[in-house]
């Protein structure tokens, strides 16, 4: 398994229905290389085009020029290589928690050979119990852990995380990026998060990519060194933070004063 | 305890009542009499029932739960039937011609059962084969309109022009242009499931949450495979509904297909009673529609529950 990404000036453009309007840049010259089995979070302000960076890698969307490349092979569709979870936990509805993490295998015609994947995913994410509830009868957390599922049963060589602990309580959601860091260790993909949090990307990501206003670019890589497990309360976190609130513009005196403290 | 028990002698008091009634004050005189008190059979079979229920309920803990539930409303119930049984023979208070009494009704239903089965059994078949034809091309139809676009495009305006006709509006022409009156029954039956059908489930399969869609091609599934697993699913919800306007509007057609022309089927015979002034006949027909249609939706919403178990209640039955 690799998992190598390497993103080239890649512009995306939305081209706006109302044409008294100008189009609106998102991306623009943005480059990025992501090693095999990294931990990367993309964090910046809202609207700043981290979910369209996310969707032009799991091929949702088409770059408007540049590219992206998977392993040598240029991303121009979706494919199970990379598995995609979604903000909120979008579980299908009408299909039972084990349902939900079998259809991509079912969907791919190789459900029969990897049944045994899906209940060792179950009981990974500690559903078992659950495995023929109905989303509605879930909490969002156990939602949310389902959806991970679903997105891992297929085994990508890349996951990609939109924000997906946004709508979770503190706790529930300490948690879970523990279990996310616990799978990624275990099957050593190359994880992709986006994420509103500082805090979520120092603890779990050996690299954050700070990312500019519209159009998009990179602003800045930011090294995480620290070992693993990682504790939250540790100084050298503080240093991260003030580090990228201040590449934000968000470091001013609050930040500072937090630090004395 | 106390309360309980009296609000299980509730409904046997009523029927005590009603069938002291129907002895104990005098006929008016002006109803047909019957050959047998058919009323007091039937009050007599509803206490049978309801007794080995009763007793069925000191063992089994659902039929306990229901009777207890119940018994209040049906002592309404045979007090009501009372009433009007009162009123049509001790009274003149109503025509006599227009209100048959019970007895007069319920002789009806029994002596002609022969014929009535087979009048039930002609409409039921004309329903269902109309039924099907209608669901089965409103189905696909709204399908077709609801997943591609150009479809969408030459097709909506057709069905939003032919679909709002009232199916009635159709017989004089459907009469004429279809072969058999038969085949324009089945016709008109399924034009009035049919639109409900098209226009719910094109709507349902519009309202699918795009991120289902981007989340199963993300999971590697093909267009086919997104239209029968996630379109179709996800709109479920909505084409029970086009299925349940459906099911009402083609009991409506049913009625004024079978009082146009047709020979046969429980709308025609309401019909042909009214003709020749038999007003008990009008009662027992209309008294077998109501159960029958009624019979239908259960057993429809009993389909939806069961295929519907992943969602909550939305329409209650």
């Amino acid at each position: 398994m690799v998992g190598n990404i390497s993103i080239q000036n890649v512009r995306k453009e939305f081209v706006n229905q109302d044409s008294t309007q100008e189009n609106i840049v998102a991306l623009n010259d943005f480059t990025l290389d992501i090693q095999p089995g990294e931990f990367v979070s993309l964090i910046g302000s809202s609207g700043c085009g981290k979910s369209t960076l996310l969707r032009l890698i799991g091929g949702l969307d088409r770059p408007s020029s540049g590219s992206i490349v998977l392993d040598g092979k240029e991303i121009n569709k979706p494919g199970s290589d990379r598995g995609f979870a979604f903000q909120g936990s979008n579980l299908f509805p009408w299909l039972t928690v084990e349902q939900n993490i079998s259809f991509g295998l079912k969907a791919r015609h190789i459900y029969k050979d990897h049944k045994q994947d899906v209940q060792d995913f179950i009981n990974l994410i500690g559903l078992n119990g659950f495995e023929k509830s109905y989303p509605h009868q879930l909490s969002g957390g156990m939602n949310q852990r389902a959806s991970l599922a679903r997105a891992l049963v297929g085994h990508p060589k890349v996951l990609l995380l939109d924000e997906p602990l946004g709508a979770l309580d503190a706790f529930t959601r300490m948690n879970l990026q523990d279990e996310i860091l616990k799978i990624w260790q275990q099957h050593g993909m190359t994880m992709i998060m986006v994420t509103h949090d500082v805090d979520e990307a120092i603890y779990m990501s050996n690299k954050v990519v700070v990312m500019s206003a519209r159009p998009s670019k990179v602003e800045a890589v930011i090294d995480i060194d620290l070992p693993r497990p990682r504790a939250r309360a540790q100084d050298t976190f503080q240093v991260y933070r003030s580090k990228i609130l201040d590449i934000l513009n968000l470091g001013g005196d609050i930040a500072a004063i937090d630090y004395q403290i | 305890m106390k309360r309980y028990i009296i609000k299980l002698i509730l409904p046997i008091i009523a029927v005590l009542l009603s069938i002291a009634a129907y002895y104990g004050l005098s006929d008016s005189g002006k109803q047909k009499a019957t050959d047998y008190p058919y009323y007091v059979y039937l009050m007599l079979i509803v206490s049978v029932i309801y007794i080995v229920a009763v007793i069925a309920s000191i063992f089994v803990k659902k039929i306990r739960v229901i009777i207890t539930d119940k018994a209040p409303l049906l002592t309404g119930i045979i007090i009501f039937i009372a009433l009007i049984n009162t009123v049509t023979t001790k009274t003149t208070i109503l025509p006599t011609l227009y209100f048959p009494s019970l007895d007069r009704i319920i002789a009806i239903i029994y002596e002609q059962r022969q014929f009535l089965l087979e009048n039930i059994f002609s409409s039921f078949r004309l329903l269902i084969t109309g039924f099907i034809w209608g669901a089965v091309t409103g189905f696909l139809t709204g399908l077709a309109l609801g997943y591609n676009k150009s479809v969408g495009y030459w097709l909506n305006p057709v069905t939003k022009f032919i679909g709002p006709i009232p199916t009635t509006a159709w017989i004089p022409l459907a009469l004429s242009v279809f072969p058999t009156t038969n085949s324009a029954n089945i016709f008109l039956i399924a034009f009035a499931v049919w639109f409900p059908v098209t226009l719910m489930t094109s709507s349902g399969i519009q309202s699918t949450n795009q991120v289902h869609f981007e989340v199963s091609s993300t999971l590697g599934a093909s267009t086919l495979y997104k239209v029968l697993h996630v379109a179709i699913p996800s709109a479920m919800p909505s084409i029970f509904l086009g299925i349940f306007y459906g099911t009402v509007s083609s009991f409506a057609t049913l009625m004024a297909v079978e009082m146009n022309g047709n020979s046969s089927g429980i709308g025609w015979y309401i019909n042909w009673q009214k003709q020749v002034m038999m007003y008990d006949g009008v009662y027992a027909g209309l008294i077998i529609i109501a159960v029958l249609c009624s019979l239908i939706l259960t057993l429809l919403f009993k389909v939806r529950d069961r295929i519907l178990v992943w969602q909550k209640g939305v329409i209650k039955w």
